[in-house]
């Protein structure tokens, strides 16, 4: 029993000097890989311009129904985005999303992305819906990297992306 | 033992284990009848965490319910994800890529490992030797984890696997890191085996409890790891091979007694499985050129009318998907067969005639996740 009581301890003092795999959360962040799915972010193009041009397609293709657009046609002597319409509306309810990437996949100008940023945590529902202004990239901060993923995606993408009978 | 007469006269009494029990994993109530600490009958009561899982598919179109099936069990998102993938695959006769199908099986033997490295950590758990071989499996699991997340964006809900393949092809450093998590597999799996085969109380708790013999086993159609801890030597991938699986060379793992000891050790034998058959796949592995691995992967699809049923032998047993078309975009009827609601039906029969703590490590053996038994 003594011996077998040592046995256990020996195993203790080999991982007391091996570095710990675990990651002190709030002060430490683990990074995420290129791919993650977190909070949704609208992309701009270069010259400003959002790529949201409302078609609603992430909406229909969303399983959860957390996406919802209301387009409004554009103003032609400043045109929002390029294209007829823009999203006038556009609000995602964060407790509804599954974070399928689903919209992503279903969007073809590549306006929406699912970002790197996974700390969501609301007081109440209210809160928890994303309106335009919060999910679209500040004109100040560039116009929003699109990941590689997503463009090489869109060369072999079926046109027009949703609703192709077999 | 005392004379007849003296001894002291108990009365039977129902009590409760859950449905707030850290150890009934999850949502789970158990009404138990005990005569003093032995158990005379169970009754388990479920469906606290009824979703309408079923209902919910017939609304949506067949890929919107590509990541409710993550939800099911949500241990195991690629099993399931690849089950309802072939179902529908099948009614709407998609032929799938050679080197989508290796990526599928390397996926889902990886789920395998990480399932079975869990579950054993919460036996382990229920057992009585309090977190630290839990943390042992969950250390395992977040590097398999870790591998998903790089692969299809997200840890647990992965939401990877398309209709005709899989969504994305592999990062381009996958494959050394998983040869490298294999190489550290075996040390994992050894120290984890040594944890039970060596403790002496953990062999008490777990020798000769929860016996399930062969014929109850079948009876009640139990499959997967409990099935084969009976001793029956039926695993889906070898009876019915599907996928690839007919080209890997792995062995199934049986048990002699059907208690949990046996279970464990079925378990932990299936993880070794499981890494020869990753080798195997990651050395048959076709190159990337040709492109597409997902011909049909964004598009909403209207299979003909018909019905489909496929199973496949997922980390927990036999997962079914039972898909009606009726020509329309979504499924007229879809029906899971999952593996964790049939392997828990069996449970009053364990537990008879055994003592009220074992129900909790019997219970731990079967390896249930409640979003699957209840749906």
């Amino acid at each position: 029993m003594f011996g077998e009581l040592l046995k256990g301890l020996q195993t203790t003092l080999r991982y007391m000097f091996r570095p710990p795999v675990t990651v002190q959360y709030p002060d430490v962040k683990r990074p995420v890989r290129e791919r993650f799915r977190g909070r949704h972010e609208l992309k701009r193009f270069a010259n400003g311009q959002e790529r949201c041009i409302g078609c609603s397609l992430c909406s229909a293709a969303c399983p959860a129904d957390a996406i919802l657009v209301v387009p409004a046609e554009n103003n032609l002597e400043q045109p929002t985005s390029p294209g007829e319409r823009y999203a006038a509306t556009y609000e995602i309810n964060m407790l509804r999303c599954i974070f399928c990437g689903y919209c992503e996949d279903a969007c073809p100008t590549n306006a929406i992305v699912l970002e790197h940023q996974y700390e969501l945590s609301f007081y109440d529902r209210q809160t928890s819906i994303y309106t335009k202004d919060m999910l679209l990239v500040p004109p100040d901060q560039g116009h929003g990297e699109i990941p590689p993923i997503l463009t090489q995606l869109g060369d072999k993408r079926p046109s027009p992306p949703a609703q192709i009978d077999l | 033992m005392k004379a007849e007469g003296t001894m002291i006269k108990t009365e039977e009494l129902q009590i409760n284990i859950g449905p707030q029990h850290p150890s009934t994993h999850g949502v789970f109530r158990m009404l138990v009848t005990v005569d003093g600490e032995t158990i005379v009958d169970l009754k388990p009561v479920f469906g606290y965490l009824h979703r309408n899982h079923e209902q919910i598919a017939e609304v949506n179109t067949y890929l919107q319910n590509m990541p409710y099936t993550d939800r099911l069990d949500y241990f195991n998102s690629m099993a399931n994800n690849q089950a309802y993938a072939m179902a529908v695959e099948k009614l709407a006769e998609i032929e799938v890529p050679e080197r989508a199908e290796y990526i599928r099986v390397i996926m889902v033997e990886l789920t395998r490992i990480l399932n079975h490295a869990s579950a054993l950590g919460f036996l382990i758990n229920d057992m009585g030797a309090w977190q630290t071989p839990l943390a042992f499996g969950m250390r395992e699991r977040e590097k398999i984890l870790d591998l998903f997340e790089s692969t299809s964006g997200a840890r647990l809900m992965c939401n990877y696997f398309r209709f005709g393949g899989v969504v994305r092809d592999l990062p381009p450093d996958f494959v050394p890191r998983l040869q490298s998590l294999l190489t550290g597999l075996p040390t994992f799996i050894d120290e984890f085996e040594r944890m039970l085969r060596e403790n002496e109380i953990l062999r008490i708790r777990s020798e000769g409890i929860g016996v399930l013999p062969k014929e109850v086993a079948i009876s009640y159609s139990v499959t997967g790891p409990v099935l084969r801890g009976s001793g029956i030597p039926y695993d889906i991938r070898k009876a019915e091979p599907y996928s690839i699986y007919d080209r890997f060379d792995f062995d199934v793992p049986i048990g002699t007694v059907g208690d949990v000891y046996d279970r464990f050790l079925v378990r932990i034998e299936e993880m070794r499985q499981s890494k020869r058959i990753l080798e195997q796949a990651l050395k048959q592995l076709p190159d990337a050129e040709g492109g597409h691995i997902n011909p049909k992967a964004r598009q909403n699809i209207r299979p003909p009318v018909g019905d489909a049923y496929t199973r496949i032998e997922s980390p927990k047993g036999e997962l079914g998907f039972y898909l009606v078309s009726d020509g329309g975009q979504t499924p007229y009827r879809y029906k899971v067969r999952a593996p964790s609601f049939i392997n828990l039906t069996p449970l009053s029969d364990m537990c008879r005639g055994y003592k009220v703590a074992d129900v909790v490590v019997i219970l731990g053996s079967i390896d249930i996740v409640m979003g699957e038994v209840d749906r």
